[in-house]
């Protein structure tokens, strides 16, 4: 993907998740979705005036870095990775985390169709 | 009750800022006394909920996807108690630095930090947490089937 392509899709919060992580984990998957919108109305959201529209992701990772680590350590990678964006307008993420051997095993395992 | 235990301790300033260098977990300094109010809290009960709203009116969908979990595993309310960060800011900055979790909600079983709504989710569908509850005694064991019925 051509870097004028990357920037354009999402703002500088995406933007900053998508480089740290790309950085800290060295993922061979990546999705990023923006779910801010969802939470517009929310409590905390109208206290900030609806928030900036980047301020709740659903992400989900695929990383060999992750191999051996339980939930809560590969969460706290994550939100280490991202301590100055939760310092300020990022608010809250859901979170996926897989090694390769992982997505594997699950794909190997489901029901063929 | 729990805002108020704060409260009275905390004439001299309780969480003092520090410089984040990029990547660094935020790590502010939390006083000894609050330190030991929210240990105390953790050990206190089996099961300890820190999330927005109580059960019956949960103030986030994170929260209230954790509550109708617990819900689900029949939790008894003898066994849990919950705290609202909504209703006590101090309590809401200082759990996140004593779990060093940036976010609401946190779930403690035994004193230990089990982890946030992700997590809790995560166990309750592959069986972890079921094991976790049942371990600890805040659940009882589903009693094992009696010998396997035979074939209809």
């Amino acid at each position: 993907m051509s870097t004028a392509a990357a920037a354009a899709s999402g703002g500088p919060v995406e933007t900053a998740i998508r480089t740290k992580l790309t950085e800290t984990l060295n993922p061979t998957e990546l999705a990023i979705t923006n779910d801010s919108w969802q939470h517009r109305h929310h409590h905390a959201m109208r206290e900030t005036g609806g928030g900036n529209g980047e301020t709740h992701f659903s992400i989900q990772v695929v990383s060999d870095a992750f191999a051996g680590k339980s939930m809560m350590q590969r969460h706290r990678m994550i939100y280490g990775a991202l301590a100055e964006e939760m310092q300020q307008g990022l608010h809250a993420l859901s979170l996926k985390t897989k090694t390769p051997e992982e997505v594997a095993k699950a794909a190997a395992a489901a029901p063929s169709a | 009750m729990f805002s108020r235990a704060l409260q009275s301790s905390t004439r001299r300033a309780v969480l003092r800022p520090a410089r984040v260098a990029p990547g660094m977990v935020l790590r502010r300094l939390l006083s000894d006394d609050i330190r030991q109010k929210l240990d105390t809290a953790v050990h206190a009960h089996p099961l300890v909920l820190f999330m927005k709203g109580e059960p019956a009116a949960p103030q986030c969908g994170f929260s209230r996807a954790v509550v109708q979990i617990l819900d689900i595993h029949g939790v008894p309310e003898s066994k849990m108690q919950t705290y609202d960060v909504l209703q006590d800011q101090q309590l809401r900055e200082s759990i996140k630095e004593f779990s060093q979790w940036p976010t609401i909600p946190q779930l403690y079983v035994n004193g230990e930090f089990v982890g946030g709504c992700d997590i809790v989710l995560e166990m309750h569908q592959n069986g972890k947490l079921e094991e976790l509850l049942e371990k600890n005694n805040i659940i009882e064991p589903v009693a094992a089937e009696a010998a396997a019925p035979s074939s209809a």
